[in-house]
């Protein structure tokens, strides 16, 4: 075989072997460091979070349940952490504002918009299923009736599980203030969450929508009073 | 490829391994914190809203 031939094949060889391993390492960033990187970023958040809680002063005027509404932040601030003693006692993911990629690497993201926690309408979010520390990784486990519950600044906002539904990406209809009614005058305050489904797949999407059960302002009760309720 | 990669790199073959290593750290380096980001929203394991 003349030498240039042997040459240009195995250069081409050479350069199939590096885009497989290329193409191995993007996997190898993609299902493992991104947990690692956002994992250790969303604990952080909801620590920084929960400090910033316990120093703010809850208004006197707080048994009134509007009162505790507030109002949503600047996109990409985080402001609310999300409770759900049924996956884990101590799980706690930070909720921020918007719905972007960047702002769901590092939590659940809010839907802008939607009703804040508490609000009469729809508090929605998303959070990642899998990658990205996978904040709803285990969403499908959680059954009508369970308990979730969104801190805030001023108050513990608890949620009951009402029920799930698998939709195509495009039904935005589940963001509705009155979920899937378009057009209705919202009466209940609900929380709904969105992520991937099936696992790994971009096909459809988890709606899992859950309604308030109360309201207590923060120097009321405790975290673990409250998920004790549960 | 690599042949003539290995050829161009200076000194004794301790000095060049450390310099492929080294070479190969900054690449994943590179490919973490500016490449991999950028592509993963095209891949279909991130879409977690409706929209």
């Amino acid at each position: 075989m003349p030498n240039a031939l042997r040459i240009a094949v195995r250069t081409i060889g050479e350069l199939l072997i590096t885009a497989g391993l290329l193409i191995g390492l993007f996997l190898v960033w993609q299902l493992w460091w991104t947990d690692v990187v956002a994992n250790r970023e969303q604990a952080q958040e909801v620590q920084a979070l929960t400090a910033a809680f316990e120093r703010a002063e809850v208004p006197d005027d707080a048994l009134d349940p509007d009162s505790l509404v507030e109002n949503a932040p600047p996109s990409g601030d985080a402001f609310a952490i999300i409770h759900i003693p049924r996956l884990d006692a101590d799980y706690a993911r930070p909720i921020l504002e918007d719905t972007g990629p960047d702002t769901l690497a590092l939590g659940v993201g809010h839907y802008v918009g939607t009703a804040m926690p508490g609000e009469i309408g729809n508090f929605a979010v998303a959070g990642h299923r899998t990658t990205y520390g996978a904040p709803f990784n285990r969403i499908a486990e959680l059954q009508p009736g369970d308990v979730i519950v969104i801190e805030t600044r001023s108050a513990y906002h608890s949620y009951r599980v009402d029920h799930h539904r698998i939709v195509r990406p495009w039904q935005t209809e589940v963001l509705e203030p009155a979920p899937s009614e378009p057009g209705v005058e919202p009466t209940e305050r609900w929380l709904t969450m969105t992520s991937c489904h099936p696992m790994w797949s971009a096909r459809e999407r988890y709606i899992l929508h859950s309604t308030l059960v109360e309201s207590v302002p923060r120097n009321r009760t405790t975290l673990s009073e409250m998920l004790r309720t549960a | 490829m690599y042949a003539l990669m290995w050829r161009i790199l200076p000194g004794p073959w301790q000095i060049r391994l450390l310099l492929a290593l080294a070479l190969l750290a900054g690449l994943v380096y590179v490919l973490f914190t500016w490449v991999f980001p950028e592509i993963a929203p095209l891949v279909p394991f991130n879409d977690t809203t409706v929209e």
